[in-house]
């Protein structure tokens, strides 16, 4: 039941995964927080099959379902980056020692 | 714009993911990993709105301006506190799109305007339905433990495992029939219910302060659901970005689950702290008394102390305390006494909880250390503060052999010269194990609630 697209997009998978193992290892437990909040604005990727759910057919339940994906894929990634933004900015504002 | 265009966006967009994700490694480079990453989201997004297939555009753009306004809402009201609960929504949304926009392959499909799903397509839906609707439930439930709308404590309940078997194979048993037979809608709205009801199941068995794995493996699902969504519409983009996700809460999983020297297989179906496990001290025959001090007695010791590790756990976060114990850690500096924060791995309700909370409460990262680091440190150190934690500093983990919570990694206070713990009663942690640390020698206990006590001491070590 394999094609050749199925493979390919396994393929990446894979590839993918291992990238994500490496770069992620490396992520410090200061910054876990951040890292699920800001990964998880990135699995609002959904959002472009949303899209294209919505977006192609006209007046079918398909658009019902499509628009209510696009409403939370987007409250995934405007709330997931927006919130992971506002954390970063406090790590980032370190004090001088004056404290 | 040509579809071979649009594939190339796509690709861009991952690779702004991953360096985003790089980004993350060090918190000088996170804001902007951060901005990179939803550089990405903008690429892909545009390049679908591109795509000749998208015609109608005032539904796709109330979806995004709803969306947008909700999340923003969201993200600027929300509580550094209450990010646990945020990250749980979030993740229940995310698997929910990825579901729904599956089962809209196989809606178009018998409403004969789609392509009859074939080869690896229905499986992937499948896949992504399962996962997706499971992620939604269980992220509710998780929310709705750690909002306190319902009791935090693991819910158990006669045959529970033999009853979650079940609905697993019934789940997978349907799952089958579908693959077989996708053009069946029953069997889909089945794997749905199924699905639905499965993660509510899942997630009611785990207490409070085991919410750090399963946050962390719910998000690795909503990537999951999204990658297998990415296997449906053929879509690169999702696949990668979904396999991103999925990795980075499986890591987060396991380095959770290393924190409480338990298996995944354990947290998830332990029922821990449901009931006093057998072994280790049993609760309710404790006949020693931890003897209270109050924070003018700690002023002494602390205005003659040279070093202090200050230990938060949950506790400090339900008080809201971070903000009086960053000023508490600024007065005993300007009497010359260093001072520093150990972070366990587990402390708090979700991955790096106390980190966000310090940090916002102007707390520099530099004297958050983490538990290796810091455990070495505590022979030195003259005073060991814990507000609010109580398993992650109980020695009956490294010494008691036959205490449920033997082998977990845990944070040395008992091994400073005085150790004061802010505790609200003599109720024992989430696991209902006695904790020896109270009784031992060079241990003060003050009761009462964290920020109350803290602003106390403030006080009293100020006017020492």
């Amino acid at each position: 039941m394999l094609e050749v697209p199925a493979v390919a997009a396994l393929t990446i998978l894979i590839l993918a995964f291992f990238v994500g193992f490496e770069v992620i290892s490396k992520v410090p437990p200061l910054l876990h927080t951040p890292l699920m909040s800001g990964s998880n604005a990135i699995s609002g990727i959904t959002i472009v099959g949303a899209i294209l759910a919505a977006g192609t057919h006209d007046g079918d339940l398909s658009k019902v379902l499509g628009f209510i994906a696009i409403v939370f894929a987007t409250v995934n990634v405007v709330g997931g980056f927006l919130v992971t933004n506002r954390m970063l900015a406090m790590f980032q504002k370190r004090k001088p020692d004056d404290s | 714009m040509s579809n071979i265009l649009i594939q190339f966006c796509y690709l861009l967009a991952a690779v702004l993911f991953i360096l985003g994700l790089r980004g993350l490694t060090s918190a000088k480079t996170a804001a902007r990993g951060n901005a990179l990453a939803a550089l990405g989201m903008l690429v892909a997004v545009v390049a679908v709105l591109l795509d000749q297939d998208v015609v109608d555009f005032p539904t796709v753009l109330a979806g995004i301006a709803l969306g947008s306004a909700l999340g923003a809402v969201l993200a600027l009201r929300i509580q550094m506190t209450a990010m646990p609960q945020m990250v749980a929504v979030l993740n229940g949304l995310g698997g929910a799109a990825s579901a729904l926009v599956a089962s809209t392959e196989i809606v178009n499909a018998v409403a004969g305007t789609g392509p009859v799903p074939e080869g690896v397509v229905p499986l992937a839906v499948a896949l992504s339905v399962l996962v997706g609707s499971l992620t939604l439930t269980g992220s509710l439930v998780a929310f709705a433990k750690l909002q306190e709308l319902v009791g935090g404590a693991a819910v158990v309940y006669p045959l529970q495992r033999t009853t979650n078997a079940l609905m697993g194979a019934a789940a997978i048993a349907v799952s089958v029939l579908f693959i077989a037979n996708p053009l069946d809608p029953a069997l889909l709205l089945g794997l749905v219910a199924l699905a639905l009801l499965l993660g509510v199941l899942l997630v009611i068995p785990i207490g409070g302060a085991d919410m750090p794995v399963v946050i962390s493996l719910l998000n690795s699902y909503s990537g999951i659901a999204a990658c297998a969504t990415g296997f449906v519409l053929d879509n690169s983009a999702l696949v990668i970005s979904g396999a991103l996700v999925g990795a980075s809460g499986l890591i987060l999983t396991k380095i959770m689950c290393d924190a409480m020297n338990r298996s995944l297989v354990n947290v998830l179906f332990g029922g821990f702290g449901a009931k006093p496990s057998a072994g280790g001290t049993e609760v309710g025959v404790e006949t020693r008394t931890a003897i209270g001090y109050t924070p003018e007695d700690a002023a002494m010791i602390f205005s003659n102390a040279r070093s202090v590790i200050i230990v938060p756990g949950y506790g400090m976060a339900v008080a809201q305390a971070q903000h009086v114990v960053r000023e508490f850690s600024e007065v005993l500096r300007e009497k010359g006494i260093r001072v520093q924060f150990a972070i366990h791995p587990v402390a708090g309700r979700m991955p790096g909880h106390m980190n966000v909370l310090l940090a916002e409460a102007n707390v520099p990262y530099e004297e958050l250390v983490e538990m290796d680091d810091i455990n070495p440190q505590f022979v030195e150190t003259d005073v060991a503060l814990v507000i609010g934690a109580n398993d992650v500093v109980n020695p009956a983990a490294r010494e008691d052999t036959a205490s449920p919570i033997y082998g977990m990694p845990i944070l040395d206070v008992d091994r400073s010269q005085h150790v004061f713990v802010l505790k609200r009663s003599m109720n024992p942690g989430f696991a209902g194990i006695q904790n020896e640390l109270f009784f031992n020698d060079n241990t003060m206990m003050i009761f009462g609630d964290a920020k109350a006590t803290v602003l106390k001491l403030v006080e009293a070590v100020r006017s020492y």
